[in-house]
């Protein structure tokens, strides 16, 4: 057990130092990064200028080791537009990010779980076939849409819920929907899938053979075993989710690090967007490296490979 | 009398039973499935559409008439019998724009899949094959790539590149090639191992002669099955990169850049932005529809996909 959380702690270790190297590799993609950087009227002089004060004309693996030395102590440089340390700034976004990226995650389980277990136990119900057409519809529909469908009818016809901005509850309703949605529609079905794997095992037949109630069966044995591939894809589906909410916090005005980094891509302030994509990927592989980590000991039959 | 003749024509019907192709056996299993019937439609539709765009269209997609602006649709007060769902702000045809707009959407999305499938398929087979230090390379900057939120990544790469055809499609098909190749390459890891590789191998083939005659036909089935689910991805890309401005630029009608122009009159004009997530929803459906009965056929196995 030891061994495995070693060996995927240094893969993890890995894969940051990766994430490091594409973040820095997407400002010299045009091969004249202070060109990108200036304004579009600055004089070539003021190009050079610049290239030559902020070190473009060095080695480029020279660089990069720069750079990657700035991000083990947090520093990404100075936003061009806040003049405030990059980091700092995705910091202060971070907390609305991860406040609608859970609550998306937890709508998306709470209706997710129990249409999966309804449709596969009223396998081919009317029940099944509205679940499953529903999933099917939300796996369909892009999430730019589906957020300005849900502006348009709960707040600009019912005006139930606001459509943009930070603040109440209220407020957090319609972007935690439209991002759980795609979620909410996969998990639904995976939770079919495997519920009705599960419920033609062998041991089920045990265990409706000694009697048990049709609930006792479902809720103790069935469930508990169809959970278990459910679970393992939270990891992944907060990777889906940290994608979507840069498009669902720019359709909400939602003040998080996804809104943040859009806005810093249109101005062109890259040490934003940079520290912006290395800190969501980040948080991506720890999620999954504590995920694969709490599953070896939620199912033991699992490889430790 | 009668009954040789129904005999005859019990013969005969067997007769023409036999002769039954291939095709025609496939034609009759999706015919038997609604939602593969509706995938189809959907899909040649959109085809046609792209194709036949001029031929088709009412309307000049992108001519501006000050007079019709934000027309409503058929069935709503004020409408001119001449503009089914209505013109946009710029007084443009909406129908017109929507047939218009499949033709990026099919361009962009087709491109963008064939590339991410070769460049997948090809890593897959070598990474399967050899094993190694290809493999472990391969496999770990697909790790890599896996973490960063797609779209974030696509929308910082192009904004860098600029935002024009080409750099959309080689942007999309590189970040699709991971699952091309996560599947390949666990196929070939088990047909590596078979009796008529060895025999290959034995009478002295080459690597290559293995890997493109003998491995390859093998892993077309299901590339094919990810090939279909992953254009329903790619569509709703396009369409999320033109909605953030930084797909394929105006006047070209795109279903994206549609949506986000909607999104501006969504209080006063509702149908701008309506109409091209409708589009949008229900091919993608049909493509996953048809991507589903697809895989039940080809390759049952990928139901995780």
């Amino acid at each position: 057990m030891k061994s495995y959380i070693l060996k995927r702690l240094f893969h993890s270790i890995f894969v940051l130092i990766g994430i490091s190297v594409v973040v820095f590799i997407i400002l010299h993609l045009t091969g004249d990064p202070a060109a990108l950087l200036m304004p579009m009227d600055a004089t070539s002089e003021q190009v050079a200028q610049f290239r030559k004060e902020m070190g473009f004309t060095d080695p480029l693996l020279v660089q990069y080791w720069r750079f990657f030395k700035g991000t083990l102590h947090g520093d990404f440089g100075l936003s061009f537009r806040h003049s405030q340390p990059a980091l700092d700034l995705v910091l202060e976004r971070m907390p609305a990010t991860i406040q609608l990226t859970i609550t998306a995650m937890i709508i998306a389980m709470i209706i997710a779980v129990p249409v999966g277990i309804i449709s596969a136990i009223r396998r081919n119900s009317i029940l099944d076939h509205i679940g499953m057409t529903g999933a099917l519809l939300g796996q369909s529909t892009p999430v730019f849409w589906l957020g300005i469908m849900l502006i348009l009818v709960f707040s600009v016809t019912f005006q139930w819920f606001p459509s943009s901005g930070r603040g109440t509850l209220q407020h957090l309703i319609l972007p935690a929907v439209t991002l759980g949605m795609f979620s909410m529609a996969r998990t639904a079905r995976m939770m079919r899938s495997s519920m009705l794997e599960v419920l033609g095992q062998e041991y089920m037949k045990t265990a409706r053979a000694k009697g048990l109630s049709p609930r006792k069966v479902i809720l103790k044995h069935a469930l508990k075993n169809a959970l278990i591939p459910v679970v393992t894809i939270v990891g992944m589906e907060l990777g889906t989710l940290l994608g979507g909410a840069v498009i669902t916090e720019t359709i909400f005005a939602w003040p998080g690090v996804g809104r943040l980094a859009v806005q810093a891509i249109y101005n062109r302030d890259y040490p934003v967007v940079q520290a912006a994509v290395f800190l969501l990927a980040s948080i991506f592989v720890l999620v999954n490296l504590i995920v694969d980590i709490l599953y070896t000991y939620l199912d033991p039959r699992v490889k430790l490979g | 009398m009668n009954f040789l003749e129904n005999a005859a024509k019990t013969l005969d019907f067997v007769g023409e039973e036999r002769r039954v192709t291939r095709g025609q056996k496939v034609l009759r299993k999706l015919l038997e499935n609604k939602g593969a019937v509706f995938g189809l439609i959907m899909v040649l539709g959109v085809i046609f559409s792209a194709i036949f765009a001029p031929l088709i269209s009412p309307h000049d997609p992108i001519l501006q008439d000050v007079e019709k602006r934000l027309l409503p649709p058929w069935g709503q007060v004020g409408t001119d019998p001449n503009y089914l769902l209505g013109t946009d702000h710029l007084g443009r045809d909406i129908v017109s724009r929507l047939i218009y707009g499949a033709r990026i959407s099919i361009v962009v999305s087709v491109s963008a899949v064939v590339f991410s499938a070769f460049l997948g398929t090809i890593i897959g087979l070598f990474s399967g094959f050899y094993g190694g230090k290809i493999d472990s390379v391969f496999m770990r900057l697909a790790d890599v790539q896996l973490a960063f939120p797609f779209i974030l990544l696509a929308i910082a790469i192009i904004a860098v590149l600029g935002p024009n055809l080409q750099n959309i499609i080689i942007v999309m098909g590189i970040t699709g090639w991971v699952i091309y190749a996560r599947v390949v390459r666990a196929e070939v890891l088990s047909l590596r191992e078979k009796e008529y590789v060895m025999a290959v191998r034995a009478l002295g083939g080459s690597n290559g002669r293995i890997i493109f005659n003998h491995l390859l036909p093998n892993v077309v089935p299901p590339v094919i099955v990810i090939i279909t689910l992953e254009m329903a991805r790619m569509i709703i890309m396009e369409a999320a990169l033109s909605f953030l401005g930084l797909g394929i630029q105006p006047p070209t009608p795109t279903w994206g850049g549609m949506l986000a122009d909607g999104r501006v009159y969504l209080i006063t004009s509702w149908w701008l932005a309506t109409f091209p997530g409708l589009v949008i929803m229900l091919v993608v459906l049909g493509i996953n529809l048809l991507g589903n009965w697809l895989r039940d056929m080809l390759d049952p196995r990928l139901t995780q996909l």
